[in-house]
């Protein structure tokens, strides 16, 4: 059996919302006066759970509750969660940037923790300086440093600037440079928090298999922080999905992926009176829904956009009506343009559903345009911005964990000879 | 760490986890300062240095020579202002080494207490983000304003020695001298425990900040820099006294220009009031550091 090498029991965190430092003397001789008396802190008490949506009576809310865990050694457990869950609280902790409010972790073997990097980097110094303060921040020690200096430019790929500030560097090269150090520090553990969110693909593709080289060669333990779903399932064995500050499950890296996918709903929907509905005197959007099959929508599987518009009485049975619909991706590019016949319509309400199907659509956000054209020419509305919605990766086949490129990813629609 | 932090684990589980090499727990016992950590991570507080000087220097023409201007500007604006034109008594000494003394001493005092007070507030982004022994940062500011405090001392025994040469009013107390590093450790850790404390204390009322850029000025006219201990009428001169640092300053100038005088008494109570600063400020610091990145 191995060993457990992180050991979190009944860990808790207490964070005062709003202001801090106006008015507080009061609040804080009263804690101090009842922890002379040896009573439990009066404020802790009114604490709640922390849902940032959900608006709360206290002051004080509870990060994190009640989180109990352990970590074995080698393990490589990725923490997933909604913004807010209490992952980062978690890693803050772990890392000692702070102290929990209640229990204890034990943890086994020297720990080294990248919320951040390039932590500490000063714009003044030469990337040379940088690397080796950098590392002292870090744990290392000269000699440590001294020892790796050559591996750590080499895997930046900055040799030709080391000797400048690096208040010179583009943002990618500053990156690279602070990457490179962390990647090269040697703990038994190491807790990493969404730093893969950075640099170019081929950078990133260099990050993620150093971080393998380090979980699955080394055999080193790694916590591991992402949003990137795809990034957790294929580095992680094992996972744990918080929310609102609790534990919620604690499994594989699989289950808990799929756990969380379930959680957000990514199906949306819009609906509008008359009187407050998009659009123009003549036709208004009254609907608007995004489904998949699942609640989630899978770039493996079609979604359906239903539209629902409401015509005034001098359009029907008078012109020819179609809909056209233009999707566009976060960088605002068009990623296509379609649209459907021409034809007279007679009801007042009229619906259209946009089939788009399974395979084709990247893992990003999409945003909706709609325009109701009149005779082919004429726009009875043009909505720039109906619903917007975002895509899932299901399952990856390849080794390759980074982001696919490109605003649509036929990978099944295309076909090789090879 | 050790292993007495886990003593409350019940004891037929104790021996199965006595291994562990860390313990994070909501509070640590004040008295552990974990200075053994801060000699680990020396590599670091060099580090901190050698980036104080680099970066601030960079960029500049002169670089280091600022050293030198800085108090030297300073010391002909007093000799203008308060010796030529308010006529403070200098007993006697030439004014320029009369205030550069003064000022020298002072400023490495001054510039010490500026950074370690706002040490929290100036490093919030990198102590957010890593840990690593947070005393090493003020322990580095000390090392660095003492490099300064050598370039400028080397200034002022420029000077001293010009006049000495000259043979001005100047009577040094020899073997007084001898006592310049034992004040300026005293200085160094003055500042040092000091600076926590308003450092500890700022992660949470800013207030103090606002307080320590002007109150520090204030603080300089409330010490014998610019006028000596002697001519002060005597119903007050007990105040000027109350401030540790007057008495190194009057030490200083005592052994090095003859002026002033000297007493064990007050040395001995800058000593006294020090030791009990640094104590608290220790104390409140580690208190701090563990939590501050909750509140700034």
């Amino acid at each position: 059996m191995s060993d457990t090498v992180i050991k979190v029991e009944d860990v808790g965190k207490l964070y005062k919302l709003g202001e801090v430092g106006t008015g507080t003397i009061s609040h804080d001789l009263n804690r101090w006066f009842a922890k002379v008396r040896g009573k439990e802190d009066p404020f802790a008490k009114i604490g709640e759970m922390n849902d940032r949506t959900a608006k709360g009576g206290s002051d004080w809310v509870w990060a994190l509750k009640d989180i109990n865990f352990e970590v074995k050694e080698g393990e490589v457990l990725g923490i997933i969660g909604r913004n807010g869950a209490g992952k980062s609280t978690l890693l803050k902790i772990l890392s000692k940037v702070t102290t929990p409010s209640t229990g204890r972790i034990k943890i086994k073997g020297r720990i080294a923790s990248l919320l951040e990097v390039g932590t500490g980097f000063h714009p003044e110094l030469t990337g040379r300086e940088n690397v080796f303060l950098n590392g002292a921040i870090l744990g290392m020690s000269k000699a440590e440093i001294r020892k790796k200096f050559d591996e750590i430019v080499d895997f930046s790929g900055v040799e030709r600037y080391i000797d400048t500030p690096v208040k010179r560097y583009s943002s990618g090269m500053y990156v690279r440079l602070a990457f490179a150090v962390a990647a090269f520090l040697e703990p038994e553990i190491l807790i990493v928090d969404e730093v893969l969110a950075v640099g170019d693909a081929e950078f990133q593709k260099k990050c993620l298999g150093r971080m393998k080289d380090v979980s699955i060669n080394d055999g080193r333990t790694v916590l591991f922080v992402s949003h990137n779903m795809t990034a957790v399932k294929s580095l992680c064995n094992a996972g744990i999905l918080f929310k609102t500050g609790q534990l919620a499950f604690r499994g594989t890296a699989d289950q808990a992926v799929n756990n969380y996918l379930q959680q957000v709903d990514m199906s949306q929907k819009k609906r509008w009176n008359w009187d407050n509905a998009p659009g123009t005197a003549e036709a208004r959007l009254l609907e608007v829904e995004v489904m998949g099959i699942d609640k989630i929508l899978f770039i493996e599987k079609a979604v359906n956009i239903r539209f629902k518009v409401q015509l005034s009485e001098t359009v029907i049975n008078d012109r020819d009506i179609n809909f056209s619909l233009v999707l566009y991706n976060q960088e605002e590019v068009a990623v296509f343009n379609v649209s459907t016949h021409s034809k007279k319509v007679s009801q007042q309400t009229i619906e259209a559903i946009c089939h788009i199907p399974p395979n084709l659509l990247n893992d990003e956000t999409y945003r909706v345009r709609l325009l109701l054209v009149e005779n082919s020419s004429n726009a009875l509305f043009d909505l720039d911005d109906v619903i917007a919605f975002k895509m899932e990766e299901g399952y990856r086949e390849s080794e390759w964990h980074g982001k696919w490129l490109g605003v649509i990813r036929p990978q099944k629609l295309i076909e090789w000879t090879y | 760490m050790n292993t007495s932090e886990i003593l409350n684990v019940p004891e037929a589980t104790k021996v199965a986890e006595d291994h562990w090499t860390e313990v994070i727990k909501p509070h640590t016992s004040l008295l552990d300062l974990r200075l053994g950590e801060i000699w680990r991570y020396r590599d670091l507080v060099i580090m901190f240095v050698r980036r104080d000087f680099v970066a601030s220097y960079k960029q500049t023409v002169l670089g280091p020579v600022w050293f030198f201007i800085q108090p030297l500007l300073t010391t002909i604006t007093y000799v203008l202002i308060f010796g030529r034109i308010a006529k403070l008594s200098t007993e006697g000494m030439p004014m320029l080494v009369f205030y550069l003394s003064g000022i020298t001493v002072w400023n490495y005092f001054a510039d010490t207490l500026n950074k370690t007070a706002t040490v929290f507030r100036d490093n919030a982004a990198m102590f957010g983000k890593v840990y690593f022994p947070r005393l090493t940062v003020p322990v580095s500011i000390i090392i660095s304003s003492l490099v300064r405090f050598g370039i400028q001392l080397a200034l002022f025994l420029g000077v001293w020695i010009y006049y000495l040469a000259k043979g001005s009013a100047i009577h040094p107390n020899w073997p007084l001298i001898l006592l310049t590093p034992v004040l300026v450790v005293i200085m160094g850790l003055l500042s040092l425990g000091l600076g926590m404390i308003i450092s500890a204390l700022t992660t949470k009322y800013r207030d103090l900040i606002m307080l320590l850029t002007f109150g520090v000025q204030l603080l300089m006219y409330a010490t014998p820099v610019i006028y000596p201990v002697s001519s002060l009428p005597p119903q007050y001169k007990w105040i000027i006294l109350a401030n540790p640092m007057s008495a190194i300053i009057e030490t200083f100038r005592y052994a090095f220009l003859g002026s002033g005088s000297f007493s064990w008494l007050n040395l001995g109570y800058s000593l006294v009031v020090t030791i009990i600063l640094v104590m608290i400020g220790t104390i409140v610091f580690n208190r701090v550091e563990k939590s501050f990145t909750d509140t700034v």
